[in-house]
């Protein structure tokens, strides 16, 4: 290497201390104004007053349900697709080619444009309202290409020899599916679940116009419910003095969150890395 | 012999599984094709743009859809102008500069970001980065706040993609450029940079889908005045926050302009896909 | 593709580990829908069930009604969610809501639905606390929203310029203001646009120089609350519930609860509840004024 002054150096530098200094500051700022309202009560309290005081439960409540629903609906769907887009098709020709490129545009596809469709064809084509079901349903159209790329990798990755070997005792594709492919690959569904419920959880647009603004513990799945993420912007756009429950209330999401991140890229580095050693 | 072994009910299961899972994309398109329609026949395709202003509500409601194309396009452009140097930096700094644990936790701490909500972004844009540029310019919603945060939150995407790219340079190139003498910094900008090409040009293009797409945060800081900025300073209204602002109360013709506006985002979105299949398979065949 | 149908069937009971994690995932998938049943099942019959829709004015005093109805009537679940009057009022007829609320009479060409006044209430001009302008005339008020006015050392006030908060289409709060100030809609040179009451007046709090309109209700319980907005003179009458119940105030309008058939059942007792007198205190402490 030729000595003398490096512009990369020093522009590298400049930008790296730019964008971490950026989101430090983002960071700090909400765990700062935030960390000293969580509490016990803060999380299991019903709001008051609008959301200026009082607690988020029913909120907490409400966003789990509407993970359960979306989850519920995405995973066997995903999963299923993505077994056999990858076991049954050839991802650059023909069918599997055509399901391949919708599933891309799709992940792509805007939230709020999401929002739109729910609202239209969940909430009243289906007749289902601002409930619940309408918001996980919706978020399960959203989080469907994210599941099903992470799944679809962990089985094309399943060594040919399992199927082979498979094949070669006599055991019908149905049962080396699901005794010999499967548990290889299920780390990547674990992923591929874990990312899905991470974009699902930290969603705001899709869900205003699906499952509404309600915040009062759901009774049924039919009742409308008010995500983590509407009473942050609720509390911080609509409500006077409400910031400070909305950084107590960003806290415990980005918490979330982070946990969520974490477990995936744990599950990423030891899992599948031993799984790839082991074989 | 049975009728159906399992086998056959398995594949026909499965097979069902991928058309609903690939026929999603067309139902949103029908969903907002049908409920834009009402407008599409009532109002017409050039009033969205030759209308002299945007009051869909009542009687003889003006549709003028250009001031937030504009609105979506600046913010975009701006973000997607500041973020792609930044983050296309971070990955070489990871990559070259950095000592290997400081470029580990960098890494970890772009990650991290990459999973942020956009109402958190837009939480600290409305209560930190607003009154900021209110002391600077009145009244502090504006497009500068909008390109700032959506700069903050496409960055690690962009970042992300560049990092990967990065790592799939070939070895050998190094070694040639070591071997012929020349500086990192040469190396980077007349080796690296250009073998990445394909996949920099992917990242910056799905940083521009996310970007078009975000509305929460936008919604939050932007001061959503339908009009076309002529400064920074100005506030501005997306195609999305337009949506998000008015769907609650949007009415016949006026909901399903906003359908509408809802199916140009996915036309766009459209265009940028193939853009980056046609990147994606050029790319293939150079390398 | 090439689909094996053999008959053999092959017993892969051996490896243990494997089986126990096909397991776990089936039962998880299982546990899933058990739970997704469980949760739908708790929609029985024996709750009643109210939805309303419309206007972010009336939506708090809805709101503190339905608890209060709710209190008296176990077994009753009241929703309510905010959009603005006429999405009320379509939600009424479409029957999306069994009660919209609007926060002004209904139209001539609304005269297929029945209204309820529940309250009345104002609109009035507020500035932050700290603007040292105590009163604005009509025509000062038209020319700052039409944007000829656009400092405030103009009126009176410091050298800054003004920024104008102006409500989102759709909302009748706007459409009231705009038709007492004979001003047009796209006649308004606003600098942030908002959608909820609330939602304004947070706005000015976060900008001292700007200056907005809102619901007398909310303005005064936000005072109440020691938010640090205040409330102008129009046309020289305070702005406060005392002069919209005594008729003084130029700038009114009824709160009305909106149905699409003569109330009857549920939605029939909640509007008899929200009419009776044993309401006015809590209708009084939102700053509405009950109809006597």
């Amino acid at each position: 290497m030729s000595k003398g002054w490096d512009p990369g150096l020093v522009l590298s530098w400049t930008v790296a201390v730019i964008v971490a200094g950026a989101f430090c500051w983002l960071l700090g700022d909400v765990f700062w104004n935030g960390l000293g309202r969580v509490n016990w009560q803060f999380l299991t309290e019903a709001p008051r007053d609008a959301g200026r005081s009082g607690g988020i439960g029913p909120i907490i409540v409400s966003t789990m349900l509407i993970l359960l629903v979306c989850m519920a609906a995405s995973l066997p769907l995903g999963v299923g697709a993505a077994i056999y887009l990858s076991e049954f098709t050839d991802s650059e020709v023909g069918f599997g080619r055509m399901i391949r490129r919708s599933l891309e545009v799709l992940s792509g596809v805007p939230s709020i444009v999401f929002g739109l469709f729910g609202s239209a064809f969940f909430c009243i084509y289906l007749g289902l309202g601002f409930s619940i079901l309408a918001g996980g349903l919706t978020l399960a159209c959203m989080v469907l290409p994210i599941l099903i790329r992470a799944t679809e990798e962990g089985f094309r990755s399943v060594p040919s020899e399992y199927r082979l070997g498979g094949a070669a005792l006599g055991m019908s594709r149905t049962r080396r599916l699901l005794y010999l492919s499967f548990p290889a690959a299920l780390p990547s569904v674990v992923v591929g679940f874990v990312l899905g419920l991470g974009r699902a959880i930290a969603e705001t647009a899709a869900l205003i116009f699906t499952s509404g603004y309600v915040d009062r513990m759901p009774s049924s799945l039919f009742d409308s419910g008010r995500a983590l993420s509407i009473h942050i912007f609720d509390t911080s756009m609509n409500v006077s003095g409400g910031e400070a429950q909305a950084y107590g209330t960003a806290v415990v999401l980005v918490f979330t969150l982070l946990s969520i991140n974490l477990a995936a890229s744990w599950i990423t580095d030891r899992w599948l890395y031993r799984e790839s050693i082991g074989s | 012999m049975f009728q159906f072994s399992s086998d056959t009910i398995l594949f026909g299961v499965l097979r069902l599984c991928a058309i609903a899972a690939g026929s999603v994309l067309l139902l949103v398109f029908v969903f907002l094709v049908v409920e834009s329609w009402p407008a599409l026949s009532n109002v017409g395709l050039v009033r969205f743009f030759s209308d002299e202003s945007w009051h869909p509500a009542g009687e003889n409601g003006l549709f003028n859809l250009l001031p937030m194309l504009w609105g979506t396009l600046f913010v975009t452009a701006g973000s997607v102008l500041i973020a792609t140097p930044l983050g296309i930096f971070s990955a070489i700094f990871c990559h070259y500069y950095a000592p290997s644990w400081m470029a580990r936790v960098y890494r970890r701490l772009i990650e991290l970001l990459a999973g942020i909500p956009s109402v958190v972004y837009g939480l600290w844009g409305l209560v930190v980065l607003v009154p900021l540029i209110r002391e600077l310019q009145p009244p502090g919603p504006s497009l500068l706040a909008g390109i700032v945060i959506l700069t903050l939150m496409i960055l690690p995407t962009i970042a992300l993609m560049a990092d990967a790219a990065i790592s799939n340079v070939p070895k050998q190139y190094l070694h040639s450029a070591a071997a012929l003498g020349l500086s990192r910094w040469s190396t980077i900008i007349g080796v690296v940079v250009p073998a990445a090409r394909s996949g920099l040009f992917a990242g910056v293009i799905l940083g521009t889908g996310r970007a078009i797409g975000e509305t929460m945060a936008i919604l939050m800081v932007c001061g959503n005045v339908v009009q076309t900025p002529s400064s920074l300073f100005d506030p501005i209204r997306t195609l999305t926050a337009n949506i998000a602002l008015e769907m609650a109360y949007a009415l016949n013709d006026h909901r399903s302009a906003l359908f509408f506006s809802g199916l140009l985002l996915l036309l766009l979105i459209i265009v940028l896909a193939s853009l980056a299949e046609t990147v994606r398979v050029r790319g293939e065949v150079n390398v | 593709m090439p689909l094996n149908c053999d008959q053999w069937r092959f017993k892969a009971e051996g490896n243990m580990n494997v089986h126990s994690c096909v397991k776990a995932t089936i039962m998880l998938l299982i546990a899933s829908f058990i739970g997704l049943a469980l949760a739908s099942c708790g929609n029985n019959d024996d709750t009643r069930k109210l939805v309303l829709t419309g206007s972010s004015t009336v939506a708090p005093l809805a709101a503190e009604l339905a608890k209060r109805f709710e209190a008296l009537h176990p077994g009753v679940r009241i929703d309510v969610q905010t959009g603005g009057s006429s999405r009320g009022i379509a939600d009424a007829r479409s029957g999306v809501a069994d009660i919209g609320m609007a926060s002004r009479s209904l139209k001539p060409e609304e005269s297929d639905l029945f209204g309820t006044a529940i309250a009345r209430d104002g609109i009035a001009i507020i500035l932050h606390k700290t603007n040292p302008v105590e009163m604005l005339s009509d025509d000062q008020v038209v020319q700052i929203f039409k944007g000829t006015i656009k400092n405030w050392k103009d009126v009176g006030g410091l050298e800054a310029p003004i920024s104008v908060i102006n409500k989102a289409e759709g909302r009748s709060t706007l459409e009231l203001f705009l038709k007492y100030y004979r001003l047009k809609s796209r006649e308004v040179k606003a600098s942030v646009i908002i959608g909820d009451n609330e939602q304004g007046i947070k706005t000015l709090v976060g900008n001292p120089n700007a200056i907005g309109y809102v619901s007398i209700g909310a303005a005064e319980f936000n005072v109440d609350a020691g938010t640090p907005i205040k409330i102008l003179p129009t046309k020289g009458v305070e702005a406060s519930s005392e002069n919209v119940a005594n008729g003084l105030f130029p700038l009114s309008r009824p709160l009305t609860l909106v149905t699409k058939e003569p109330p009857e059942g549920l939605a029939k007792e909640f509007i008899d509840f929200a009419l009776s007198s044993d309401v006015h205190n809590l209708i009084k402490q939102l700053h509405f004024v009950p109809i006597q």
